[in-house]
């Protein structure tokens, strides 16, 4: 190559240097925004979830100076707890409260402004005090979704009366009841301590958190044991042969299988033939079992893998048997590894909710479940009802269940961090 | 008897079983200083005698407890007088079911009567007997197989081989359960998928066009014939996942990139874990969000510029379902760049490349094959993707190509078709079915591939 080459070929380069150096840094800015689409997203979806639910932890009760008289709760003279009118006493309360409600149209209207839990609240507290029979008692009491939903400024003001849920009178009310100083926004403790319910106001995500832990108590249960044997079994002792090969694509396979089938599978051999109560926690544990049973396999295998052979071979060498060496040290080597996986699939089997559709979880269910076979529905789920009712009150507190879920998530992930964070060990 | 009670008191036979055998084996030789002369250590002994006390009685506890309730039930039928036996199946379940409902002290619709309240009298005791019977037998079997465990405990009797060998077997049931749940599926869906196929044609559920579930109640009722035609479905299947991949597949890998190539180490240790939160967020969250958020935002913008655009569209939920998947993309490109080995980029890079070209040049097509194969896994999850589609997708069985109208699919089908009441012998449950076969058919092969494209791509350069 001469001189005069050498030159030309440079001239050419660095021709074309400028226009490759600004393709290089589209190409770059390309990457940042596409890194930048996601963590937007993740913003975006946090802060609406949060804005959307925040004020589901907050709910609007009236005071009210309650009088229990005789003649209201007894008018025929023994006082029965079942058959006293709770409703009236209240109603009485607040008409005296507001002063003009008069008719019966008003009345009805009045009547719309208190949750119905508001008589059973006071029926709860007689029930604990008796004595309280005959006095005055100044309570704190729920009231209606609507009126919680002006107050939290969900409900136009400035629409005709026909288009929005509380009529310019009810409007009136709820007004002057604030300049009373009668409303005040309270934590929500309906919200933690209910079951589900068709009223928002008291409605609670507790009967689908019980089902959210029964469930998850089985699944450990069973995934746990079962997914350490098998990953033992495949590392420490499979003969390389047909059967190893053969658990390990079904667990491959598996690990990919779209979880709603797992909820099939559920229905056709959990329910219908073997015959475990429908809508069961029992039913809903067995089918997330199931699924997890991959992810803890395949996080117990990486974990085995980790231990040194030299730690195998010293125990071997020392005299101690196959099972020796697994059980007196691979394992407890292992273990927190193995946890570590445990806990990411328990994480994921929390969040499960399409399988659950298929095994009847989406009841409506009132009472929190006391047993692994009371019907229960959980978290998740309890979600996907609430997202689908109409009532705006229900979106609020949609969102405030998912920022439960997550905080739940999130503590499980942290704890999985942490604990692999303080194993990690260098051989 | 109670069952916690039998539990109970096999839970405690075991133990004294452990104790006799360690006991018995450190008498055959003569005390604690005579150890070595015994095969195996004493507690080896102990779970010897353990096992064989514990496993055989705990094998039938559980046979009994899968037959008694059929047993006792067959018994009451064959106590209830001519008139009701002969009834039809449907309203004598439901009378067996008030008996048992009595009997346990639960709800029972109807009143109560006299044959009810005689039967439900005849359920305890037969109840009460079996579970008394079933305790006689479980510690009978167990005394029996512990006697016999212990009288073979010598001072060369090879207890640890035993025990070992039976730890063996149980750690090889346990991996079964992997094989076991996938014979379980297969079979689950496969045999009402056929029961479907015998009265609707594999070849109009695969070709026809027109999908409407609802079947006739009565046979004179008007229009509901019930078509079964589920090419709709597969299109709009098909069309989410095509929106949710041109969001996902371009923003992942770019995203997988930067990171891997272009990033300061600071920006993609913060970032890295932030959107690998993406992928633990449960789908049902993701499907608030489209539902609720992304498509009404959708829905303003398109009558912002004059589009009519369904409130439940296609392009709602396969955005936010792209939006999901990014996490799974970029996680599985980042592994096959990483695996392009560094020689091949310094060689770049020493021949002028800039970082653009070496990546566009060098290392993609290098990681192709471990790119595809991700994005193929990728596909599957779309495919198989449930609760955004339930939640922000439509159930209108719409054949249309554009994003804007509501479209189904087949995940979203089979939630409708099984939720709530089934009755396994209409064609409409059954149909969910087909469609589940469909779907495990196709994310198996997807994943397959995916797979082995995946594995045979890393081995290349390893």
């Amino acid at each position: 190559m001469n001189v005069r080459s050498k030159s030309m070929t440079r001239e050419i380069v660095e021709a074309g240097l400028a226009k490759r150096r600004r393709k290089d840094r589209v190409f770059r800015t390309l990457g940042l925004l596409s890194t930048a689409v996601g963590l937007v997203f993740l913003i975006t979806f946090f802060a609406t979830l949060a804005s959307q639910g925040a004020s589901a932890f907050k709910q609007t009760h009236i005071i009210l100076n309650i009088e229990l008289s005789r003649e209201l709760l007894a008018p025929d003279g023994p006082f029965d707890i079942d058959y006293a009118d709770f409703d009236a006493v209240v109603r009485q309360a607040l008409r005296r409260e507001l002063g003009d409600v008069n008719g019966r149209r008003d009345r009805r209207e009045m009547n719309r402004l208190l949750s119905i839990g508001a008589a059973y609240q006071v029926k709860d507290t007689i029930a604990k005090n008796p004595d309280l029979l005959g006095s005055t008692l100044k309570m704190l009491l729920p009231v209606s979704a609507d009126v919680d939903m002006l107050l939290k400024g969900n409900i136009d003001r400035d629409l005709e009366q026909s288009q929005r849920p509380l009529s310019d009178r009810q409007i009136e009310w709820v007004d002057r009841l604030i300049e009373k100083d009668r409303l005040v926004s309270r934590f929500n403790s309906a919200l933690f301590s209910n079951g589900d319910s068709r009223e928002p106001e008291l409605s609670g995500i507790r009967g689908a958190l019980m089902g959210s832990v029964y469930m998850l108590l089985i699944t450990i249960l069973i995934a746990f044991p079962v997914g350490v044997a098998t990953a033992i079994y495949l590392e420490e002792f499979a003969p390389r042969n047909f059967w190893a090969d053969l658990v390990e694509v079904n667990i491959n396979n598996l690990a990919a299988v779209p979880s709603i089938v797992f909820g099939l599978l559920g229905l056709a051999v959990f329910i219908n033939w073997i015959g475990v109560p429908r809508s069961s926690s029992l039913v809903g544990g067995l089918v997330l079992a199931l699924i997890t049973l991959p992810v803890i396999i395949i996080a117990s295998r990486a974990a085995i893998k980790a231990v040194p052979p030299s730690i195998r071979e010293a125990a071997t060498g020392l005299g101690a048997s196959r099972m020796q060496v697994v059980a007196h040290h691979v394992l407890p080597l292992a273990l927190p590894g193995m946890l570590t996986g445990a806990i990411i699939g328990m994480s994921r089997a929390l969040g499960e909710s399409a399988p659950l559709l298929m095994i009847g979880m989406v009841a409506f269910i009132v009472d929190v479940p006391a047993g692994f076979t009371d019907p229960a529905t959980a978290l998740p789920v309890q979600i996907y009802l609430w997202a689908d009712s109409p009532e705006r009150a229900f979106a609020e507190r949609t969102a405030a269940a998912i920022i439960v879920l997550l905080g739940f998530l999130l503590l499980m992930n942290l704890a999985a961090v942490i604990m692999r964070r303080r194993v990690e060990r260098q051989w | 008897m109670q069952l916690t009670t039998i539990i109970l008191l096999l839970g405690s036979a075991s133990a004294a079983a452990y104790y006799f055998g360690t006991q018995r084996s450190l008498r055959v030789v003569g005390g604690q200083h005579r150890l070595p002369q015994l095969h195996s250590l004493p507690a080896y002994h102990g779970y010897f005698v353990l096992i064989r006390t514990l496993l055989p009685a705990l094998a039938v506890l559980l046979v009994w407890l899968l037959v008694e309730p059929k047993i006792i039930m067959a018994l009451i039928v064959r106590h209830l007088p001519e008139a009701e036996r002969s009834m039809s199946s449907g309203q004598l379940d439901l009378l067996l079911n008030n008996i048992q409902n009595l009997a346990i002290g639960d709800v029972v619709s109807g009143k109560v009567n006299g044959l009810l309240s005689e039967n439900a009298a005849r359920f305890v005791a037969y109840s009460t007997a079996s579970r008394q019977l079933l305790a006689a037998t479980c510690l009978g079997i167990a005394f029996l197989g512990g006697v016999f465990a212990w009288r073979k405990i010598r001072a060369d009797f090879r207890a640890r081989t035993k025990v070992e060998r039976m730890l063996t077997v149980a750690l090889m049931a346990a991996s079964s359960v992997a094989i076991l749940t996938t014979i379980g599926i297969v079979f689950s869906v496969l045999f009402e998928a056929i029961r479907f196929f015998r009265e609707i044609p594999v070849s109009e559920f695969l070709f026809g066009l027109n999908w409407s579930p609802q079947t006739a109640m009565r046979v004179d009722q008007v229009g509901s014939s019930g078509s079964f035609g589920a090419v709709p479905l597969f299109a709009g299947t098909l069309l989410i996942t095509v929106i949710a991949m041109l969001v996902a597949v371009p923003v992942g890998l770019m995203t997988a990139i930067y990171l891997a190539e272009f990033s300061s180490t600071r920006f993609r240790e913060i970032a890295k874990p932030l959107l690998e939160i993406l992928a633990g967020v449960p789908t049902v969250v993701y499907g608030f969000f489209a539902a609720l958020t992304m498509a009404p935002a959708i829905r303003r913008a398109g009558e912002a510029v004059g589009l009519s655009v369904a409130s439940e569209s296609a392009l709602a939920a396969g955005l936010v379902m792209g939006i999901m998947i990014i996490p799974v993309v970029s996680s599985l490109s980042d592994d096959a760049i990483k695996a392009v080995p560094r020689a091949m980029r310094d060689g770049a890079l020493a021949l002028g490349a800039t970082r653009s070209e070496t990546v566009l040049q060098i290392i993609l097509p290098a990681a192709l094959p471990g790119i595809v194969g991700g994005i193929l896994l990728a596909v599957s999850r779309a495919i198989g993707e449930t609760m955004i589609v339930v939640m922000a997708a439509g159930l209108a069985a719409n054949l249309t190509a554009n994003p804007f109208h509501a479209v189904t699919t087949v995940t979203v089908q089979i939630v409708t078709l099984l939720v709530g009441d089934q009755e396994f012998d209409s064609a409409k449950t059954l149909a969910a079915f087909a469609l589940s076969l469909m779907l495990f058919v196709v994310t198996l092969g997807l994943n397959i591939v995916g797979l082995h494209v995946v594995r045979k791509y890393r081995e290349q350069y390893e």
